[in-house]
């Protein structure tokens, strides 16, 4: 057996399409078994399981799912409930919610269905991004199979009116962010709202809004199918269940796989991703979440293991468990630079310190490339993230501080190499004719 | 990001097609009344499809379709970038993802063939065939490096991997998308390592069941 | 009342009020650019950052956040300044920081906050982003790569001018403001937004580069370009008006004012009667005052006290009404009018011309009905107040006339007089409403009051008012309308009306103070024109008298709602011209008929006397002393002809505005606008 999780215990039994995508071969993995049981519980029940289980978020952030959940007002009033959930899957380094969108949609479609009853919701969205056309398209064929099967929908077989729809972005990863989702979702610029207030009191239509992860709702009738205690029976006290992980980066096979959280790092590169291109001494540094999160060197990655409490004790975090590994050939001034142009490039230009912080940071980060920097400028460069992090209304701020922060930590002497390679290389620099004289 | 701006050469007129206009209009009804506007990415990219690009007049018709302010339509045109503001390839919208870990499999490599054949991004080639650009993240980062080409993934490819498919679609074909090296999906080169046990497919898994941990009989139900 | 801590001390609060608030309460100031009282919060600034507790272990945007009773503020931690530092840093990165060829230079929030929390050199070593200029109309001058992209502009244009032809587009550092494609904002309220930008990047086009703020002398006054007398600043520098700002006055213009308010002022200083004129053989001649009295003198002394008329303008003073009628009521003239438009008001008790809803007060009603008025053109910054109203919610507005866009929605229930009186007897939903409203006012506007047939609309209006116990209001269109009528500026018994007096024959001397809306073609009278600009009145007259524009005299207005308020003098009037009620004075004189008052405490002394309603400066009543409608307008037929506003052209209402060159282009851009609309 690769990995740590046995076959019996994965979720997302079709997750590589070898099977059928559609709501046949979706009931044969055991999809729709026992829903309408599940929704005849009341949202309470549904919501504790969940808690039980230890489910958070898999966007990214980690928040606790059953508990989110409890912050829907526990009437429904003039203004209707929502469900929305983010399949707007743009994190550089992230490609898990794609494969349940495409090959194991009716876990998504029925995980929609119990997290409305939970939420005391009629309606769910799924916003997936714009550039998923065959995802889409996929998707929208599974919730048109689970329509005309009366799975959902308006007198649907499981006695909770619900109706699933699709909504698409048009190429902007801030909305990933819950708040500029919604906005987008309601056909206005991705631009994250303020919060307060937050979803759950005003969301989309300024009506009770819950936003969960793709992968977060699509684990839910497999976890109360199976029973809270198994979920919670893998990974550790704080980081419970079976996620799906996946690796690019210089692995001999990337791959997105799904295991037990609390799977080490190396385990789970060296037996599913086929291992470090060179061996694992090649190893150089991991990025363990998606590119927002610090990377870890070497010797840190020989111990992670892919937990929230371990990744975050050691500065980064699990994000959305989808790793980018570089080895020792890995020019990785290069590859924040890119990470800060994408940021620059997906700031949504509201507020000021993303919108002037972003580019700056890009363009300092450039020219550390080719070591066209002076020396001073690498504490500029840190200033300058700490300015923008905390600092914002969403967490893109943030996202793209980390990075170079992480940059930094770990690998400042290659920078500093690097300035001074471009010295010696260059003889003359700014201030060194003075010098010289 | 450069500045997007409308392209200076504009038609003079733009009219939705019947088969837009009715996706358009399922769109809409995708959401509760009064909240039409809601449909305006989608409806965008109905245009975008019927014409290849958004021009200023679909602009304005988009805007009328959906009850909105001429200027709010242009915010949102010009705020998502998958909307192409000038004509694109004939045979040929080339997006090559090109952030860390596409970069980091080498997609400066893809791009290098992309500015070879076709020229500068975000231009049309001299034939108009193609248009090339790189691209922000596209989310299939276990299959990198990749390009979307016409809305369509091709993942795992390698320069010369996409110099074919570049001939098969200047030659007209569509090569259908997926893994230029055979993978199935996501899967890990020479197939998958999990998933491998029959019992998860034999059927076994919908026989019915009871789900645990239910509250004691009796205890009071809300009522749907 | 709830109490949070700012910086260790106590604070009591309202209620609903934000974070910044509370810290402004306690006498902290908190840099900001984006947030505005009278715009949403966009909250993007980030310069407003203060350090919460309870709260995340980061700085919260306190005009975002909503204070709450045990809060804990700190406006002055090291991790507040260095939020607000890095703030400042990142404005200022691609900033031009070219403040020395800046309009804005001397009034810029960016300038100002810069020397509290800015850097003393820059470290960015990057190329300096740089914006396209865009075009926004003739008011509105742009120097975009200025811009912080607070959106300010944006959301004063989308949610008080309710035009939404300003956006932010694009994304990232390369976000821009910008109307669709370079078109001109289409609001009577447009330039407030040059008020509203922070920085440099909208400025006032009018006046580029023409003054440093610190060069003016600045003079508090009202505003007459229509009958709501906004509160304005009027800065001045020598002789000359170079601009108009809005003040803040809650009550009347909250602090707002229209582009004309703003930009007629141009008009002060083009077409100016500076000296008295006398027509000789047909053409007009400079004359001195000595000679041009003395011929009025001699031409009233020689005709009979019922071959005089005597009309006042729309932008007369309340003194030289006074100071007219006094004259020209001591000579035995009954023929006396302050209404060029021909209205019928003035006959009933002075609340049957006044706003009594208040404009402040019209946000309490919850179902308004417009009688042949368009709001929007007549007094944008009251229509600002009723969208505001009505963004608000539960308000229901029925418009019975032209069916413009006021930027609200609104039930069109007909056009004419005949949809005035089925009201009562329909069975539509508004009516429906209009029985169920708790405070329903009624606006009746000069387009439905000046027509052949007003005195049986406004008996019409009374009545439905009165059926439905709706709150009595008149829009009026002209800022010394309520003046003149509560002056009694009307004819008395035998006395012909304006519209009678410019007839053929119907009088030997007309004696016009300031009045230039007439048809002056019919007259065979003399005509006396005592006024500002060489418009209407003076292109009749046989002798012009030069008078002082509002900018150049102290002098009482009324405004729409009964409101005294007092304009003061920003400059002297130019050349020989002299304060009109002093002509009037100099004239008795002559007459034999001296005026019993040397100056103008004496005048206002004897108005205040003589109409005590004068001496309550920028008085309102809450709540209007009660009248019986019935007693409005007569019975009558009434005919079918629609309703149209008083005010045919926004632009060009008055000689001012008409003098204006500014006015002129905005008047052509709006025709051209018209005609587009049209095809």
């Amino acid at each position: 057996m690769v990995g740590i999780l046995a076959d019996k215990d994965r979720i997302f039994t079709n997750l590589y399409g070898l099977h059928d995508w559609g709501l046949e071969g979706a009931k044969t993995r055991g999809c729709w078994n026992g829903t309408k049981d599940i929704v005849a519980q009341t949202p309470e029940w549904i919501c504790d399981q969940i808690k039980a289980s230890g489910l958070r978020g898999r966007g990214g952030a980690g928040f606790p799912t059953g508990l989110k959940w409890t912050f829907m007002p526990k009437q429904e009033s003039d203004r209707p409930h929502y469900l929305v959930v983010n399949a707007d899957e743009s994190e550089p380094g992230a490609c898990k919610d794609r494969d349940i969108l495409r090959n194991d949609p009716h876990l998504l479609i029925e995980g929609c269905l119990i997290a409305c009853r939970a939420i005391r919701a009629h309606t769910a969205y799924i916003y997936i991004r714009g550039e998923y056309v065959h995802e889409r398209e996929r998707l929208q064929a599974a919730i048109q199979q689970a329509y005309d099967a009366k799975l959902i929908g308006p007198g649907n077989v499981h006695g909770w009116d619900c109706d699933v729809r699709v909504q698409h972005g048009g190429g902007a990863y801030i909305c990933g962010d819950e708040t500029a989702l919604m906005e987008s979702l309601e056909g206005k610029k991705g631009q994250p709202r303020l919060k307060p207030p937050f979803p759950a009191g005003a969301g989309i239509w300024g009506a009770p809004t819950t936003i969960n992860n793709v992968e977060s709702i699509s684990v839910v009738g497999t976890i109360l199918r199976r029973g809270a205690d198994w979920f919670a029976g893998f990974g550790t006290e704080k980081s419970t269940g079976t996620k799906l992980f996946a690796a690019s980066g210089h692995i001999n096979k990337p791959c997105v796989v799904e295991d037990a959280v609390g799977i080490p790092v190396k385990q789970l590169i060296e037996e599913h991703f086929g291992g470090v291109r060179g061996g694992w001494g090649n190893l150089k540094a991991v990025i363990p979440g998606g590119i927002s999160v610090r990377m870890i060197p070497a010797h840190e990655a020989e111990e992670a293991v892919m937990t929230y409490e371990d990744l975050q004790a050691r500065g980064s975090g699990l994000g959305t468990g989808t790793m980018i590994v570089f080895d020792k050939d890995a020019d990785l001034v290069k590859a924040i630079a890119r990470a800060s142009y994408f940021y620059k490039h997906e700031s949504c230009g509201q507020c000021t310190p993303c919108r002037e912080g972003t580019g700056w940071m890009w363009r300092v980060m450039e020219r550390m490339v080719t070591g066209e920097a002076e020396m001073s400028e690498i504490d500029l460069l840190l200033d300058v993230a700490s300015q923008v992090e905390g600092h914002t209304i969403c967490g893109l701020g943030d996202a793209a501080a980390w990075p170079i922060q992480g940059l930094f930590r770990h690998f400042r002497h290659e920078v500093e190499e690097r300035i001074n390679n471009y010295r010696a290389r260059k003889g003359s620099y700014a201030g060194a004719s003075i010098a010289a004289e | 990001m450069s500045v997007r701006r409308l392209s200076p050469v504009q038609p003079e007129s733009f009219a939705f097609s019947p088969d837009t206009l009715k996706k358009a209009k399922a769109w809409m009804a995708n959401f509760p009344a009064g909240k039409q506007q809601s449909a305006v990415v989608p409806v965008l990219w109905l245009v975008q499809k019927q014409e290849g690009w958004v021009s200023e007049p679909a602009i304005r018709a988009v805007a009328e379709l959906l009850g909105m302010p001429v200027i709010r339509v242009l915010e949102v045109v010009t705020f998502y970038t998958m909307f192409m503001l000038e004509p694109v390839g004939t045979h040929a919208l080339v997006q090559v993802c090109g952030t860390t870990p596409c970069q980091s499999r080498g997609a400066e490599a893809l791009m290098d063939v992309c500015k070879r054949r076709i020229g500068a991004q975000n231009h049309r080639s001299a034939d108009g065939k193609f248009y090339w650009q790189e691209v922000e993240c596209l989310g299939a980062c276990a299959n990198a490096p990749m390009a979307a080409i016409n809305d369509y993934y091709y993942e795992d490819l390698t320069p010369e991997s996409l110099e074919k498919l570049l001939n098969d679609f200047a030659a007209g074909k569509t090569p259908p998308p997926g893994s230029a090296i055979g993978r199935q999906g996501s899967a890990p080169e020479g197939g998958p390592m999990t998933l491998t046990d029959p019992k998860l497919y034999d059927g076994s898994l919908a026989k019915k069941i009871k789900i645990p941990n239910l509250p004691a009989a009796g205890s009071v139900k809300e009522k749907a | 009342m709830p109490i949070a801590k700012v910086d260790g001390v106590e604070v009591e609060f309202e209620p609903g009020m934000n974070v910044l608030q509370v810290c402004e309460l306690a006498g902290k100031e908190i840099p900001r650019f984006c947030y505005h009282e009278r715009l949403s919060i966009a909250g993007n600034c980030r310069m407003c950052l203060v350090e919460v507790k309870p709260g995340p272990p980061k700085p919260q945007a306190s005009c975002a956040l909503p204070a709450a009773e045990g809060q804990e503020i700190f406006t002055d931690t090291p991790m507040v300044k260095k939020a607000r530092h890095g703030v400042m840093e990142f404005l200022l990165i691609n900033h031009p920081l070219d403040c020395p060829i800046c309009d804005q230079g001397g009034e810029c929030d960016l300038q100002d906050q810069a020397m509290g929390y800015g850097r003393d050199d820059s470290r960015y070593a990057e190329n300096k982003r740089a914006v396209e200029e865009k075009y926004m109309g003739p008011l509105i001058k742009t120097v975009m790569t200025r811009c912080i992209q607070c959106t300010r502009c944006v959301r004063f244009i989308t949610e008080v001018a309710g035009v939404p032809d300003i956006g932010l587009i694009s994304r990232g550092e390369d976000v821009e403001i910008t109307t669709y494609l370079d078109k001109a904002v289409g609001s009577e309220l447009s330039a407030n937004v040059i008020d509203l930008c922070p920085v440099g990047a909208l400025t006032s086009k009018p006046y580029a580069f023409n003054a440093r703020p610190w060069e003016l002398k600045k003079t508090e006054s009202v505003d007459v370009m229509d009958a709501l007398g906004s509160a304005i600043r009027v800065d001045a520098r020598g002789p000359a008006v170079l601009r108009v700002l809005p003040r803040i006055n809650d009550e009347v213009n909250e602090e707002w004012i229209s582009d004309k308010t703003r930009y007629a002022v141009d008009g002060l200083s083009r077409q100016r009667l500076d000296r008295p004129y006398i027509r000789e053989a047909g053409k007009l001649r400079v004359a001195d005052w000595g000679e041009a009295l003395e011929l009025v003198a001699s031409k009233l002394k020689a005709t009979s006290a019922d071959r005089i008329g005597v009309i006042a303008g729309d932008l007369q003073d309340a003194e030289s009404m006074k100071a007219a009628k006094d004259l020209f009521g001591g000579l035995g003239v009954t023929s006396l009018d302050c209404r060029q438009d021909g209205s019928v008001l003035g006959a009933g008790p002075r609340e049957s011309w006044l706003f009594n809803s208040t404009l402040m007060g019209i946000e309490d009603a919850d179902v308004v009905l417009f009688v042949g008025s368009n709001p929007r053109i007549e007094a944008p910054v009251l229509n600002a107040r009723l969208r505001k109203r009505w963004l608000a919610g539960a308000l229901r507005v029925g418009v019975i006339g032209e069916s413009a866009d006021l930027t609200y929605d609104y039930e069109h229930l007909g056009a004419g007089p005949a949809s005035l009186n089925g009201l009562a007897k329909s069975k539509s939903d508004f009516v429906k409403a209009l029985k169920d409203a708790k405070a329903p006012a009624i606006v009746v506007g000069a387009g439905a009051l000046s027509r052949a047939d007003s005195a049986a609309v406004l008996q019409a209006a009374a009545s439905v008012a009165k059926a439905f116990g709706m709150t009595w209001n008149v829009l009026h269109t002209a800022a010394s309308r309520v003046g003149g009528l509560d002056l009694g500026f009307v004819p008395q018994a035998g006395g012909k009306t304006a519209r009678e007096l410019v007839q053929k024959g119907a009088a030997d001397v007309l004696f016009l103070l300031g009045a230039d809306e007439l048809d002056l073609s019919k007259t065979d009278a003399f005509v006396v024109y005592l006024g500002t600009h060489g418009d209407a009145g003076a292109h009749r007259a046989d002798v012009i008298l030069p008078g002082a524009a509002y900018t150049e005299k102290n002098g009482i207005y009324v405004n729409t709602e009964g409101r005294v308020q007092l304009g003061f003098r920003a400059v002297f009037p130019k050349g020989d011209a002299k304060e009109d009620w002093a002509i009037l004075r100099a004239l008795s004189e002559r007459l034999g008929a001296k005026l019993p008052y040397d100056s103008l405490d004496q005048l206002r002394a004897t108005l205040f006397a003589e109409h005590p309603t004068f001496g309550r400066i920028d008085y309102v009543a809450e709540t209007p002393a009660a009248f019986d409608l019935a007693g409005l307008g007569t019975k009558g037929e009434v005919s079918d002809d629609p309703f149209w506003s008083g005010v045919k052209n926004f632009y060009l209402t008055n000689p001012i505005a008409r003098a204006s060159v500014t006015m002129a282009e905005c008047a052509s851009l709006a025709a051209g606008a018209t005609k587009i609309a049209a095809e």
